[in-house]
């Protein structure tokens, strides 16, 4: 209170920030990296736990035992598979009936915007088949889903044919409490996506799709199933979902408690924990996975057809069966019973999973941080940003006060500057799609090619902005106004960083860590040579490509530098696809707000 | 608004001649869009009467709209079949001859026989009849229907007929075979009509057809009280807590806040006709959850309880493993004679079970009554006049599709639900029935997979669209399937207030193209105090769907209005959709063929249309809920940042700011009193 009213002690205070604003910011940015960097360490991390009541006293029997009959339907599947070229619609009606589900299909299109290379699609037409079990005596108010993709060529057919055995089994059983879907959908996440909107009526992404005739209620949770081969050694639990969004960890908890009941191999982010955390080696193997979970939560895509349900307020979770050449074989009943114990479990929810933590990072499956231990690591980036805005400022003005006195002679400079890059953002949001044909017709290129490189040239260009925005000024810049902008960008980013960490921590740590050295140093007295050189590989298209790379060396597949900018072309294509099919906003984001402010600091460090 | 006046008629065998006074075949006209204004308040008494047909499935009750200025729809009654076949055939004596094989018999057409009359011999109601005094009777019944998904319905039905009047003069103080808590609930609250329900599950329409008697998922009450009844909601507080104790279930949580009264959509369905709906009341508990404790009172109000009769059947345990349980009473006022100068009581206790044959044989298709009640009948109730079991053979004419053992001695055929059915039928009064081994154990063997079933021609589906905590939609989509005929339907949707409809949002549409209601009649909520109702009548295109959409905000409800289990969601209960369905036995041409050609022109009035009720699925909606696991958090947080950003801000804002000066000194102030004394300004 003393310090809001007492301007002596104010002055102070301001004085000393002022004074030590450079260590503090120093050592502000490193104890945030550091303490990030801690959470990795086993003792200051959390054992995971089962917050649910529902879902930890009551432990279920698994009985599955028809692991081997799923496999060869999914054989057959695979047969018919082939025989249509497609997906076998009537044959998985006929074969879900018979199994005394009710059936429906729904049919859907969609036509990308620019073609596919990865994925290679542009024109999409597909069939979801969904069947429904109903609960005996549920009035359809609730349901659990369980869905395998039917993906190109052979990879996931045991995963319909675990689904099929399932579906047999669970029809047979009497517990049901909640309706259960089992849905086979065609085109991974576009068909997805067109099963979800028609579920719930909804049309965000303008995909044509015809309506679904049968519901089960409001879905509570939904497992994914995709089996990679025959022999599955280890199951992975993927949890990112579009935008960064999670599930509920109970959801994480209950894999984790029934491998180690059953007796599985899993892993998060394909790696196994392990026990030796006083080690280093221990300690660097969790620091990877934790940092493979924040570039994938940063990406802001869906890792598997989970991550479209949870934009609906469905726990969901992707379970991925790899093959990675172990002893240890897991059979297909083993993964039945898997699956039987979690739907068994889900089964007796009486509430939605709402009891755990929906915000957390995972250095290994049976540890979490959560949000309270992660956000004083990006709190200490986010400090140093606003000493710099107080220290910037003349010492004997606070900062409200200092911009009202300089706003009235260079408005317009200040103005300037910000509509300009605004509106470069702008360029680089739209313009890509909107001229790929354009492109396609003046250069010999493909349509995707097209669509990355308009991309990156809008991006380029707008390095020149200063000189040109500076043609529109009258007069010339002043200290102040330098000053002005400056407080303005910090101001601006700290409301970008700080909102965007709350939504997804992991894109906004990674822009901060990337953004605020630039923001701290940047000011027109620099080095311009240099200070230029450091901007341009600290800009959110470097931090991109650094990400490619970094991600690839975490992974244990490290690309040379030629492999690594295609796979950087790929990704700005991917982001661009993930936004128009799915809704992701990664990619606006980072157009029409990350790109500007970080043009606004390009301005302050040419400003005449 | 038309008059009308409705003649109740009792038939026994007697009372044949009663039926000549109405018409069986009248003219059917297909209401025109625009005269449907006009025909709300006609048409919904028509629906009541017929689902009063309905409910008189097989007992002896025809009720008949003799209002025939106007032809409007008519409506079925099953038992008229064969009593007409039996004044067509006067003389004929039903065979009662248990050795004749079914696959003859019905290549006979001839022998097709009315079957109540010629079962129901009048020595033997005289010789289980009750004394005179009390005038009372009790018919049991149970009919079992295999549908074409495999399962099997099984609908027991009691009827307690009693001559008496609870509400008129004397105090009706000695109760024989009708229950006592009943008559005096009656009495007490002078209830003219009372309708419960209780039903664990969802009837699948799409799978297993209409059912006999259509009830919500939950707990459904609905009561007219007697025009004598000041405070109406009074009374139904009082009765919903009493009803709660005899039924042992949650009707206590009926208030204001779930309570409606419909305009249209729920007509009375007994003797008398008034139809102001100050004087009904309804309500849905969609979240009710039914379990032995509600069937344990259920079953003590029949006569023999589960001692004998049918009700011996009813072991809970396999009650309860099914996909669908509902219980039922419907008490209502009926006439006694043709006359209709006395009223009777009708207490009518419904049981509908669905088993599921799939889970419970481990895939074969095959059951018996010992394997869905694991009991078997051996008796019929000592005190029924009737007690009987018809076993739906319709779909299986030559025995191709399964095989029924031990094979029925009777064979009957009514038109039930728009369908002409066929039933074997069984008469536990008969001793021969049980055969030698004193024991009947129906058995039915499946062949093949039963065919493809007729679709039910109204169907109906609901759900919330949308995503996120602030707004949603409801849809409301209404299949008719039939080929060729439109319909009006008569839809009530009611919605608690924590949903706050934007009515303006309404839109009713079928074939893409805007469908204008004829009649709404909309109820806005009151926080706190009622809910939503919209009672809609709408005509639905033939062969198509017509959807219902309305959007709605999600309230923030006061933190001590969540319950328990907030993160389960909010129920919204069933929609109510009635309304006359042409008949399916009217679509089938081939049938008339067999008929003479004079007969066949106009439509029958029996068979034109059938009055359905079709409840949708209840929804479950989450509303924002704030977390109830961190109050602790939560005020600790809120204390600070009003201790300290309040109160600092406060500070700041009534502060007045003043240069402090240095305290002047002594001789100044000695200066300034001589000043202020002197007149002079001061220093």
């Amino acid at each position: 209170m003393g310090l809001l009213s007492d301007p002596n002690r104010r002055r102070a205070l301001t004085n000393l920030l002022t004074r030590l604003n450079t260590p503090i910011c120093v050592v502000c940015y490193l104890a945030g990296v550091a303490w990030f960097m801690g959470l990795a360490f086993e003792p200051f991390t959390l054992r995971t736990y089962m917050s649910e009541n529902a879902m930890g006293s009551t432990m279920v029997e698994e009985r599955f035992p028809s692991g081997e009959r799923a496999v060869a339907t999914g054989r057959e599947f695979s047969a018919h598979k082939r025989k249509v070229g497609g997906m076998p619609v009537d044959w998985l009606v006929k074969t879900m009936q018979a199994r005394g589900l009710e059936v429906y299909t729904q049919r859907f299109s969609r036509t990308l915007p620019f073609p596919d290379e990865n994925k290679e699609r542009y024109m999409v037409h597909g069939t979801n088949v969904y069947g429904i079990l109903r609960a005996p005596r549920a009035p359809r108010t609730e349901a659990l889903v369980l869905t395998a993709p039917c993906t190109e060529g052979n990879s996931n057919n045991q995963a319909v044919g675990l689904l099929l055995g399932l579906a047999q089994y669970f029809r047979n059983q009497v517990y049901w409490a909640k309706d259960i879907i089992f849905l086979v959908n065609e085109h991974d996440l576009i068909g997805m996506q067109a099963w979800l909107e028609g579920y719930h009526h909804t049309n965000i992404t303008g995909m044509d799709w015809t309506p679904l005739q049968g519901r089960g209620g409001s879905i509570q949770a939904a497992l994914s199933l995709e089996l990679s081969s025959d022999v599955i050694t280890s199951l992975d639990l993927v949890l990112e979902g579009l935008n960064g969004q999670l599930p509920n960890l109970d959801l994480a908890n209950l894999f984790y408690a029934f491998c180690q009941k059953i007796d599985i191999l899993c892993t998060i982010q394909g790696k196994l924990q392990r026990s030796d955390w006083d080690t280093p080696s221990g300690y660097t193997h969790a620091a990877q996975t934790m940092m493979l979970m924040v570039m994938k939560q940063a990406s802001g895509r869906s890792w598997g057809d989970h991550g479209l349900f949870l934009r609906y307020h469905i726990e969901a979770a992707t379970i991925k069966g790899v093959n990675s050449f172990r002893q240890y074989k897991t059979d297909a009943t083993t993964i039945g019973r898997l699956l039987e114990g979690m739907f068994r479990k889900l089964n007796n929810l009486l509430e939605r999973l709402h009891q755990s933590y929906f915000f957390y990072l995972m250095p290994s499956l049976s540890h979490f941080v959560s949000i309270g231990y992660y956000m004083p690591a990006f709190g200490l980036l986010a400090a140093l940003d606003l000493w710099v805005h107080l220290g910037t400022l003349p010492p004997t003005e606070d900062g409200v006060a200092g911009e009202e006195s300089d706003s009235s002679p260079s408005a317009l400079s200040i103005l300037t500057p910000v509509v300009i890059s605004h509106m470069t953002g702008v360029a680089l949001y739209s313009l890509p799609i909107r001229s790929q044909e354009m492109a396609v017709e003046h250069f010999p290129v493909s349509e995707t090619e097209a669509v990355v490189l308009t991309a990156i040239a809008i991006y380029t260009a707008g390095l020149a902005l200063p000189h040109n925005t500076h043609k529109f000024l009258a007069g010339e810049g002043t200290e102040k106004g330098w000053r002005v902008l400056k407080l303005v960008a910090l101001l601006y980013l700290a409301v970008l960083l700080g909102c965007t960490a709350l939504i997804n921590f992991s894109l906004g740590f990674i822009l901060a860590l990337s953004m605020v050295p630039i923001a701290a140093f940047i000011t027109p007295h620099v080095p311009k040579v240099l200070s230029a050189t450091i901007m341009i590989l600290l800009s959110p298209g470097f931090t991109l490509l650094y990400c490619v790379f970094v991600y690839q060396e975490l992974q244990e597949s490290p690309v040379s530098l030629a492999e690594g900018w295609m796979l950087f072309l790929s990704v700005i294509s991917q982001g661009i696809l993930d936004h128009s099919l799915y809704g992701s906003l990664v990619y606006p984001l980072l157009a029409l707000f990350v790109y500007p402010c970080w043009l606004l600091f390009w301005n302050i460090l040419f400003w005449k | 608004m038309r008059s009308h006046r409705t003649e109740t008629v009792l038939t026994n065998t007697d009372a044949v001649s009663a039926l000549d006074k109405s018409d069986p075949c009248d003219t059917e006209v297909p209401l025109p869009p625009q005269q449907v204004p006009k025909m709300a308040a006609h048409s919904s008494i028509l629906l009541l009467l017929a689902f009063a047909a309905i409910c008189c499935l097989q007992l002896c009750q025809v009720s008949a709209d003799v209002d025939q200025t106007k032809s409007g729809e008519p409506y079925t009654e099953p038992n008229q079949v064969s009593i007409e076949r039996k004044l067509e055939k006067p003389d004929e004596v039903p065979p009662i001859v248990s050795d004749i094989d079914p696959i003859e018999k019905e290549q006979d057409d001839k022998q097709w026989q009315s079957t109540e009359e010629a079962m129901v011999k009048p020595e033997t109601t005289k010789e289980i009849a009750p004394p005179p005094p009390f005038k009372d009777e009790f018919k049991e019944e149970l009919v079992i229907r295999p549908l074409q998904s495999g399962d099997i319905y099984a609908s027991f039905q009691f009827r307690t007929l009693w001559d008496t009047d609870f509400l008129k003069g004397k105090r009706v103080s000695h109760y024989h075979l009708f229950p006592k808590s009943l008559g005096q609930v009656i009495s007490k609250f002078s209830v003219r009509e009372l309708h419960i329900s209780f039903t664990q599950g969802f009837w699948r329409t799409m799978q297993w057809g209409q059912p006999f008697l259509p009830s919500p998922p939950g707990a459904e009450l609905w009561v007219w009280f007697q025009d004598s009844v000041t405070d109406v909601d009074g009374a139904w507080k009082e009765l919903t807590n009493v009803l709660s104790g005899i039924f042992c279930a949650s009707l206590n949580f009926i208030d204001s806040t779930n309570t409606v009264q419909p305009s249209a959509s729920f007509k009375p369905l007994g003797l008398e006709n008034v139809t102001d709906p100050r004087f009904l009341r309804y309500a849905m508990l969609p979240r009710e959850i039914v379990c032995t404790e509600n069937l344990t009172p259920w079953k003590k109000l029949l006569p023999c309880g589960s001692k004998a009769g049918l009700a011996v059947l009813m072991k809970s345990e396999k009650l309860f493993h099914s996909s669908f349980h509902s219980e039922a009473i419907h008490i209502r006022p009926v006439c006694q004679d043709v006359e209709c100068k006395a009223l009777s009581w009708e207490l009518r206790q419904t049981l509908n079970v669905v088993f599921d044959v799939h889970t419970s044989g481990q895939g074969k298709k095959e059951w018996s009554l010992f394997k869905m009640f694991s009991r078997t009948l051996t008796e019929a109730c000592p005190l029924a006049s009737s007690s009987k079991v018809h076993v739906d053979v319709t779909d299986n004419p030559e025995g191709e599709l399964f095989d029924l053992l031990p094979v029925s001695p009777l064979l009957t055929q009514s038109v039930v639900l728009g369908d002409r059915r066929t039933y074997a039928m069984y008469d536990l009064t008969n001793k021969d029935t049980f055969g030698s081994t004193r024991s009947l154990n129906l058995l039915v063997r499946w062949k093949s997979d039963g065919g493809e079933m007729m679709r039910p021609l109204l169907h109906s589906e609901r759900y919330v669209a949308g995503f996120g905590l602030q707004t949603g939609e409801i849809h409301t989509l209404i299949y008719n399937y039939h080929p060729y005929r439109a319909f009006p339907v008569l839809l009530m949707e009611t919605v608690p207030w924590y949903l706050r409809l934007y009515i303006h949002t309404l839109t009713v549409t079928s074939k893409n193209k805007d469908n204008k209601p004829s009649y709404i009649h909309y109820q806005p909520s009151k926080d706190r105090l009622r809910p939503h109702l919209l009672e809609m009548l709408v005509q639905l295109p033939p062969n198509s769907v017509t959807e219902v959409t309305v959007q709605f905000e999600r309230a923030l409800l006061k933190w001590t209005e969540y319950t328990p289990d907030p993160n389960h969601g909010f129920y919204v209960g069933s929609s109510v959709i009635s309304g006359l369905v042409p008949s399916m036995v009217a679509m089938d041409t081939n049938n008339t063929r067999e008929r003479p050609l004079f007969s066949s022109f106009f439509p029958c009035k029996e068979e034109s249309s059938y009055f359905v009720r079709v409840y949708t699925e209840p929804l479950l909606v989450n509303l924002p809920t704030p977390d109830f696991s961190m109050p602790y958090n939560v005020i600790c947080l809120t204390c600070t940042v009003v201790a300290v950003g309040y109160g600092s801000f406060y500070n700041l804002l009534t502060r007045t700011f003043q240069v402090e000066e240095p305290s002047a000194g002594l001789v100044k102030r000695l200066a300034n009193v001589i000043r202020r004394w002197r007149g002079v300004p001061q220093l």
